[in-house]
């Protein structure tokens, strides 16, 4: 119980601490892709910017529009930011461990370990759309209302690509405990490949990453924040620390969109050199590589235009999955993969 | 077990409080938010229950896809605050006969329910297998595949209908896709 709890803040601290640290890893990767420095100043290689960046925001004053409603605008962030926390609850991060004998009896590194985690996960994520909504609504601005109807169909219509790439995992892997998925993953081909779902499950790993960065409203995806059209988007009246609110959930979704397709398509926490205890060290690597590629992408390719994102969620993506679906479902039935 | 039985109950004044709230108060949206809340109150029982694959489902279908619809319905039609009305038919003696009458009658079916419901859980008690999703599945592809297909070709002719209705606006006038390429090339 003690070590549910110890793991339970253990991961609530680590989370805050993954969107301080990709705040500063998005601004260097940015401004070396633009042939800049970056922030510099603020102690050695600017490595505490964004603890000057949360001082910064929280001396800020809180401003809510007059015309708004006051309590909708006040709960509008905490529902994003609360939801971005719930849904990390149930990925395992490491394999069982006693922590070097210090308990009798070994425990999973994960806050909770159900049986529908994978469901769970679509659940909060759909959860999430409530607060983007809500903001959008309640601050009474224009901007605010096209951003979040926006970023809210965006969300719906991803969401169904989301889960038929989810669908095909749970084919091969037989259970929706994201822990027994990655224990399906261990092992390897021929002695040397890894047995990881991705090599089974390409096209789903592309429909995962895509519909990814679209859930989290990230670029090229980021219409529901296009500076050019709607300003700052749903989160135009915000300021002070309930605008970081939802700066902190949109950090935590992408963390928690890569750590989970870590469990479900890399392995998670198996790789080869390592022994099964330090498996979290793999299990970082891979998330803090999949947190780089988002933020590659973001500034490599520009935006799409809003028509274009519903086409393609729609007409491309939504069939493409549901083709995958059937192929793996085949390849389960006949094959016996 | 004195644990769960605590959370029953803070899982229950939830649902009711918030059930309540949703008649009670007068602002839609605040309704719709509220609705919301009472049904995470019931997937919270459903856990209880030793349910989760239902507790699950009831967030994703009711307290995500469906309320999101109801949000989006009373945000764009801009739904003004209900006023309590003063004067007129409502507040006729015939009006408050007929719902004291239909509120006796529904506090009645609703004690009969639950005394019923009790000698229910007796008889159930024996060693009733909790349902996995697998279990669920096959029952449901199995048993009662007839009658999932026959809803999902409901569902589907819904869905057609929708679109035609929508659909007859857009071909009196101009589509959106024609305005859009004329926007892109200047000759076209």
């Amino acid at each position: 119980m003690i070590a549910q709890l110890a793991i339970l803040g253990f991961v609530f601290f680590m989370l805050l601490n993954s969107a301080a640290i990709m705040v500063y890893v998005e601004r260097k990767v940015a401004a070396r892709i633009q042939q800049r420095m970056g922030p510099t100043l603020v102690g050695p290689y600017g490595l505490l910017q964004p603890l000057a960046d949360i001082i910064k925001l929280a001396m800020k004053e809180n401003l809510q529009p007059k015309s708004a409603d006051p309590i909708l605008f006040a709960l509008a962030p905490v529902i994003s930011a609360a939801c971005a926390f719930t849904a990390f609850a149930v990925v395992p991060f490491g394999a069982e461990t006693t922590f070097f004998g210090l308990l009798d009896r070994p425990v999973p590194l994960q806050v909770a370990d159900v049986n529908v985690a994978i469901l769970w996960v679509f659940a909060v994520t759909s959860m999430g759309v409530y607060g983007i909504v809500l903001a959008g609504w309640s601050s009474n601005s224009k901007y605010s209302l096209l951003g979040a109807l926006r970023s809210s169909a965006q969300m719906i219509s991803y969401e169904l690509s989301y889960g038929m790439a989810l669908a095909a995992v749970l084919l091969l892997a037989g259970s929706m405990s994201i822990r027994e998925i990655v224990d399906a993953q261990s092992g390897a081909w021929f002695g040397f490949i890894p047995r990881w779902f991705v090599l089974l499950q390409p096209v789903g790993f592309f429909i995962f990453m895509t519909a990814g960065v679209a859930e989290t409203n990230r670029a090229p995806f980021d219409f529901p924040e296009a500076e050019q059209e709607l300003v700052a988007g749903y989160h135009t009246e915000y300021s002070s620390m309930s605008f970081a609110m939802f700066f902190l959930a949109e950090y935590i979704n992408m963390v928690t969109v890569s750590a989970i397709a870590t469990n479900l398509y890399l392995g998670g926490w198996h790789g080869p050199l390592l022994p099964v205890w330090l498996g979290w060290i793999w299990f970082l690597l891979k998330v803090s590589f999949l947190l780089f590629f988002y933020v590659w992408m973001r500034w490599t390719l520009p935006r799409y235009r809003y028509d274009q994102l519903m086409a393609f969620g729609w007409k491309f993506l939504l069939p493409l999955s549901v083709i995958n679906l059937l192929v793996t479902a085949a390849g389960v039935l006949y094959f016996g993969l | 077990m004195a644990f769960n039985l605590v959370l029953f109950y803070i899982f229950a004044a939830i649902t009711v409080g918030a059930t309540l709230l949703v008649v009670v108060q007068s602002n839609p949206v605040y309704s719709v938010l509220l609705l919301i809340g009472s049904f995470i109150g019931l997937a919270g029982l459903y856990v209880l229950l030793d349910a989760p694959f239902v507790a699950v489902i009831q967030i994703i279908v009711y307290a995500g896809a469906i309320m999101v619809l109801f949000l989006f319905v009373v945000m764009l039609l801009n739904a003004p605050r209900e006023e309590i009305v003063q004067s007129g038919m409502l507040e006729s003696g015939a009006t408050r006969a007929i719902g004291a009458l239909l509120a006796i009658a529904f506090a009645g079916e609703l004690a009969w329910a639950l005394t019923r419901s009790r000698t229910l859980a007796m008889t159930s008690a024996g060693g009733r297998p909790s349902y996995s999703v697998s279990q669920i599945g096959q029952r449901l592809f199995q048993e009662y595949a007839f009658a999932f297909e026959a809803t999902s070709i409901l569902i589907l002719v819904a869905m057609v209908g929708a679109v035609t209705l929508a659909g007859r606006h857009l071909s009196k006038e101009r589509r959106p896709e024609s305005r859009t390429r004329s926007l892109q090339d200047p000759n076209g």
